[in-house]
């Protein structure tokens, strides 16, 4: 996974409530048994003007020449709502997205996101129009400061829990993380095997 | 300290704390089906891990396995068939217990889970499948996750997760007679909106939520992921106990009469407190259908659709006339009365057997709508098995329907099967998204009663309003 610490880019605007994961990648788009080979499919259902085709709808934003560098999402509350898919983060990481700014999130897509490098930040409804109505300018993203910085230069704190922020700064690899921990896990199971034994085929 | 039942199920399962508020928790049981259980065992292949506990974890075909009869592994679905047998290798490779498409054992994976006993109180379940809440209602904490996830909780048998807040739902009193727990959970959506547990464990509790059956509960906590939920939970009584006894994969001898001990004290301390407490009347619930694209926007089956001043305080005006527009009706028009050209009785949300046996009761004697496909698909192969044992499948072909093999089907479009574009579908599932079931089809949800009544009528119909009027 590829660490974020901060990063400047343009934030393309998708202010819509409830942008669920059909919509971010629709499960006709998920052809390979992998992660990868999805970004042509990302928001595929608005982006182009056929199923399954690809001749773009010129409005939705990210046909428009000025996003076509966004590396940042700006959307409505319930982002990512929907199927459990992660195929919706890996699919806008692919494309080149590395924060959603959003009011809320759905607690699946946002653990995918933490998961594959993208920075799920919540900021108030009401931020997150005015950075869009400054659109297309640069913003300012740091997961060190836990704050986004605007085209005007305000500055708008946000909050991760911890062992998120950790995750994504680091990069780190959960599952490497978590084998170190190997004698204690062994010795929890070796302990509840007793206390609860119907737990495990025997 | 007194413990909400989420608290105690959380306590029991800690290896150790991470940072804050985090915690590795032991996973007990993992589930998987071929959309995203494929990706996950063939990732973690090529990563050089092993399955810790391949004996705790369980694949099924659900998704795209094809659900006409005669099936195979071929499937209408462009490249499903990859999908389908990277599962079934990746399953085999890895010793992990397959359901495969002939097992009689296959069905939607909240639905075969709680049928082969794998689904018990008191575990930490996990699958990378949104509505795993389902299967909180048995008193397990069980929650949807993604691939990484998967992946993680197979190779280390535990998962790292933050802890969620609480939030309870009472229900008082007792629901009507025309009235199951769809329309409970339509209604709470219509009252406290897509977010309105978002992250928090949100426990059922209440005269009413013990009143429901095993599968009842299974259709409230079903849509708790539409609620924005971690999960849902119910304490588990003896209508759960008796289900749970002599299933397959359940406990035996004296490891049942442990268990069952264990069990008894789920449940939320008395004066256990909740991050949030809220409380309905069952008496309030009427049945429901949705009139958008989101789960929150619906309404009684008697009712106008909305203006957007009427629903100010959740949709935003542009989230109601984006809706309004695509779903092709008009603020202060009657729901009811709208003509469907599809209905469909399925999903992990409705398609047990007390469902079928409820709309067929209605369906009876009857038959659907010349200008209605009607489609039933049995939420598993024992569920098909037993409903034909008991004569549903003659009552669904006479009146229409077509009868299908079982999986979760046509509840979401993936390139195979759907309904067409602009057509109006009237559905027991559990999402009314933009084109979730075929591009630019509009979806209206619903409990399985009133599909069946709405199929016959070839409008959106209330099953009650059926016996005076037809």
């Amino acid at each position: 996974m590829i660490p974020f610490t901060s990063m400047t880019a343009i934030a393309a605007p998708l202010i819509r409530d409830n942008v669920d994961t059909d919509a971010i990648i629709p499960s006709r788009e998920m052809k390979t048994v992998g992660k990868t080979g999805l970004k042509d499919g990302l928001f595929a259902g608005w982006r182009y003007t056929q199923v399954g085709g690809r001749d773009p709808v010129p409005d939705f934003i990210l046909n428009q020449p000025a996003y076509r560098e966004a590396r940042f999402l700006l959307s409505g509350a319930n982002f990512g709502c929907g199927s459990s898919r992660e195929h919706a983060a890996w699919a806008l990481a692919e494309y080149g997205f590395r924060a959603i700014v959003a009011p809320s999130f759905n607690p699946i897509f946002h653990g995918n996101c933490i998961r594959n490098g993208i920075v799920p930040v919540t900021l108030a409804i009401e931020e997150i129009v005015k950075l869009a109505d400054a659109m297309p300018a640069p913003i300012h993203i740091s997961l060190e400061e836990m704050q986004v910085m605007g085209a005007d230069g305000t500055a708008l704190p946000f909050h991760l829990p911890e062992e998120a922020r950790r995750a994504l700064l680091l990069g780190l690899d959960p599952i490497g993380q978590t084998l170190l921990e190997r004698d204690r896990i062994e010795a929890f199971l070796a302990k509840d095997a007793l206390i609860r034994p119907w737990i495990y085929p025997h | 300290m007194s413990k909400t039942l989420f608290e105690k199920l959380w306590d029991m399962h800690v290896v150790m704390d991470i940072d804050g508020d985090a915690a590795l928790l032991a996973i007990d049981r993992v589930l998987m089906h071929e959309r995203t259980g494929g990706v996950a065992l063939e990732s973690l292949k090529q990563a050089g891990h092993r399955v810790l506990a391949p004996q705790r974890a369980f694949a099924t075909m659900d998704h795209i396995v094809d659900t006409r009869p005669g099936r195979g592994d071929a499937t209408l679905m462009p490249t499903g068939t990859a999908f389908i047998q990277a599962t079934r290798q990746g399953a085999r490779d890895a010793g992990i217990h397959l359901f495969d498409i002939t097992d009689p054992r296959q069905g939607i994976v909240h639905v075969m889970s709680p049928e082969q006993g794998i689904l018990i109180p008191g575990i930490t379940l996990v699958c990378p499948d949104s509505h795993t809440c389902t299967q909180g209602a048995f008193g397990a904490l069980a929650w949807g996750i993604g691939s990484s996830e998967a992946e993680h909780a197979l190779a280390t048998g535990t998962l790292r997760v933050q802890r969620p807040g609480t939030m309870r739902i009472t229900v008082d009193s007792q629901l009507g007679p025309n009235v199951s727990a769809k329309d409970l959970a339509l209604h709470i959506l219509a009252r406290i909106g897509s977010a309105g547990a978002r992250g928090k464990v949100l426990e059922y509790a209440g005269s009413a939520i013990t009143a429901l059956d095993a599968e009842g509960r299974m259709t409230l906590c079903n849509m708790a992921t539409e609620l924005g939920a971690f999960t849902a939970i119910i304490a588990p009584d003896q209508a759960i106990f008796d289900y749970v006894k002599g299933r397959p994969f359940a406990p035996k001898g004296a490891d049942w009469d442990a268990a069952l001990a264990s069990w008894q004290s789920l449940s939320s301390d008395p004066d256990a407190r909740f991050d949030t407490d809220l409380r309905f009347d069952a008496a309030d619930v009427v049945p429901m259908i949705s009139w958008g694209t989101s789960p929150q926007q619906s309404l009684a089956i008697d009712a106008t659709v909305p203006t957007a001043q009427e629903v100010a305080g959740r949709d935003s005006a542009e989230a109601h006339a984006r809706a309004r527009d695509y779903m092709n009706v008009t603020p202060g028009q009657p729901i009811s009365g709208l003509r469907i050209d599809g209905a469909f009785i399925g999903s992990c949300t409705n398609s047990r057997l007390s469902d079928l046996r409820r709309a067929a009761a209605i369906l009876k004697g009857r038959h659907v709508a010349d200008h209605v496909r009607a489609i039933c698909v049995p939420g598993s192969s024992q569920v098909k098995a037993q409903a034909e044992a008991e004569g549903l499948d003659r009552i669904f072909l006479d009146a229409g329907f077509e009868w299908r093999e079982a999986g979760c089907s046509m509840c979401f479009f993936a390139g195979g099967e759907s309904f067409g574009p602009q057509e109006r579908v009237i559905s027991s599932t559990n999402r009314n998204f933009e084109s979730r079931q075929g591009p630019s089809t509009r979806t209206h949800i619903a409990s399985p009663e009133t599909v069946a009544a709405s199929a016959i009528a070839g409008v959106i119909a209330a099953a009650f309003v059926r016996e005076t009027s037809l």
